[in-house]
């Protein structure tokens, strides 16, 4: 506990050396970010475990190739990602992109807020309402696949720039454009006046006037 | 420097993540608070980064854990440990971190967590960091001295410095007096 990336190397050590169950230790703090990733990619809840699943599978298989230079939640999601990815090219992930109107393509040209209502803070307490993580992840599952993959791996699995870069195989800069569209999109669909009625609906709920 | 809402709209990720130039900063601050629409991008945006950075938005199906977990034992040849055994020592893992988390909710006023950290100076008070309940530190995303990262919040620098967090001496050492 008092060092626990000391005691991950270790882990990994012995994993190394035939202590094969001591696996289930090591990943157990990432499983819900090797979903997290693999949904992101996929937003088909049976994909994505099938998905994380195998990248656990494969991240046992390979353990001997890990190099410490990397972290190794990072080296997982990294995995995860390929996982995903190769599952969609094999044609099994039941997808329907693109939704909506954004577009997947890359665009370097500025992003323009939509829209400027005031957006009261939302404490996170909120979060505890299913209701609130439905909108946030419908939000989140509107938006195109390079947004999406940028945004899930750097703010919500809370990966560096370089490393969410690596983990999708792209510049650093594209990182930082994508995700800057990603926040800006994001802030757009669910500010209050446009898709984002819901939380001033919540507030109404809990007794405070919306207006 | 002056900047102009577009500027400010092209920079606001970097702002949040506390990469910008101390003149960027500053000329962002300026502008800011003169300026409505900016505002309400800024704090929208934050607020966006902050409920998606927490960890209730890393949802997993019922039964997730057990299915990863048999398919792994499946897997695995010559798995000595039952799937039982797992489980027990997942919950008694549980117990443990529960147990810590009511003792430190105890702890009376948030003076400095940890009696050889040191305090911060200047730290932007609305960038974005991350701290873990267990930590005595805060960073900014990707730092390699974040531990736990299970167990990670997103807030802004203020609440972490609020709540006792002192900056990470490896990721946020120019706010180290």
């Amino acid at each position: 506990m008092e060092n626990p990336v000391a005691d991950e190397e270790m882990l990994i050590q012995r994993i190394r050396e035939g202590e094969r169950d001591l696996f289930y230790e090591l990943i157990q703090p990432y499983e819900r970010r090797m979903y997290a990733a693999a949904f992101a990619l996929l937003r088909n809840q049976a994909d994505a475990e099938d998905v994380a699943q195998e990248a656990a599978l494969k991240a046992f298989k390979h353990i001997g190739q890990f190099r410490a230079e990397a972290r190794f939640s990072t080296w997982l999601i990294q995995i995860t990602v390929n996982e995903a990815r190769m599952w969609r090219r094999k044609g099994h992930a039941h997808m329907m992109e693109p939704i909506a109107n954004h577009e997947d393509k890359d665009n370097e040209g500025n992003y323009t807020p939509r829209d400027f209502a005031d957006w009261r803070e939302i404490p996170s307490e909120t979060l505890e309402r299913h209701e609130v993580r439905q909108k946030l992840a419908e939000a989140l599952g509107s938006l195109g696949q390079i947004y999406r993959e940028v945004f899930v791996l750097r703010d919500m699995q809370q990966l560096s720039i370089e490393e969410t870069a690596k983990a999708l195989g792209i510049s650093n800069a594209s990182v930082k454009t994508r995700l800057l569209r990603a926040r800006l999109m994001l802030r757009d669909l669910l500010a209050p006046g446009l898709g984002g009625s819901w939380s001033s609906r919540l507030s109404f709920e809990k007794g405070t006037k919306p207006w | 420097m002056v900047v102009k809402c577009e500027e400010v709209w092209r920079e606001i990720s970097s702002y949040l993540d506390g990469d910008v130039s101390p003149d960027m900063r500053a000329a962002i601050d300026a502008h800011v608070s003169g300026c409505k629409h900016c505002t309400a991008v800024l704090d929208g945006t934050r607020n966006v980064v902050q409920l998606y950075g927490d960890e209730r938005m890393l949802e997993v199906p019922l039964g997730f854990s057990h299915r990863l977990h048999r398919r792994l034992e499946g897997n695995m040849p010559g798995s000595r440990r039952s799937f039982l055994g797992w489980m027990v020592a997942a919950a008694a893992g549980v117990v443990l971190v529960g147990g810590f988390e009511a003792a430190r909710s105890s702890s009376g006023p948030r003076n400095l967590r940890s009696e050889h950290a040191q305090p911060g100076a200047r730290v932007p008070p609305d960038m974005m960091v991350l701290v873990t309940s267990e930590g005595k530190t805060f960073h900014v995303a990707g730092c390699t001295f974040i531990h736990d990262k299970a167990h990670v919040r997103t807030m802004v620098a203020r609440e972490a410095e609020r709540e006792g967090y002192a900056p990470c001496v490896r990721c946020l050492k120019k706010y180290l007096s």
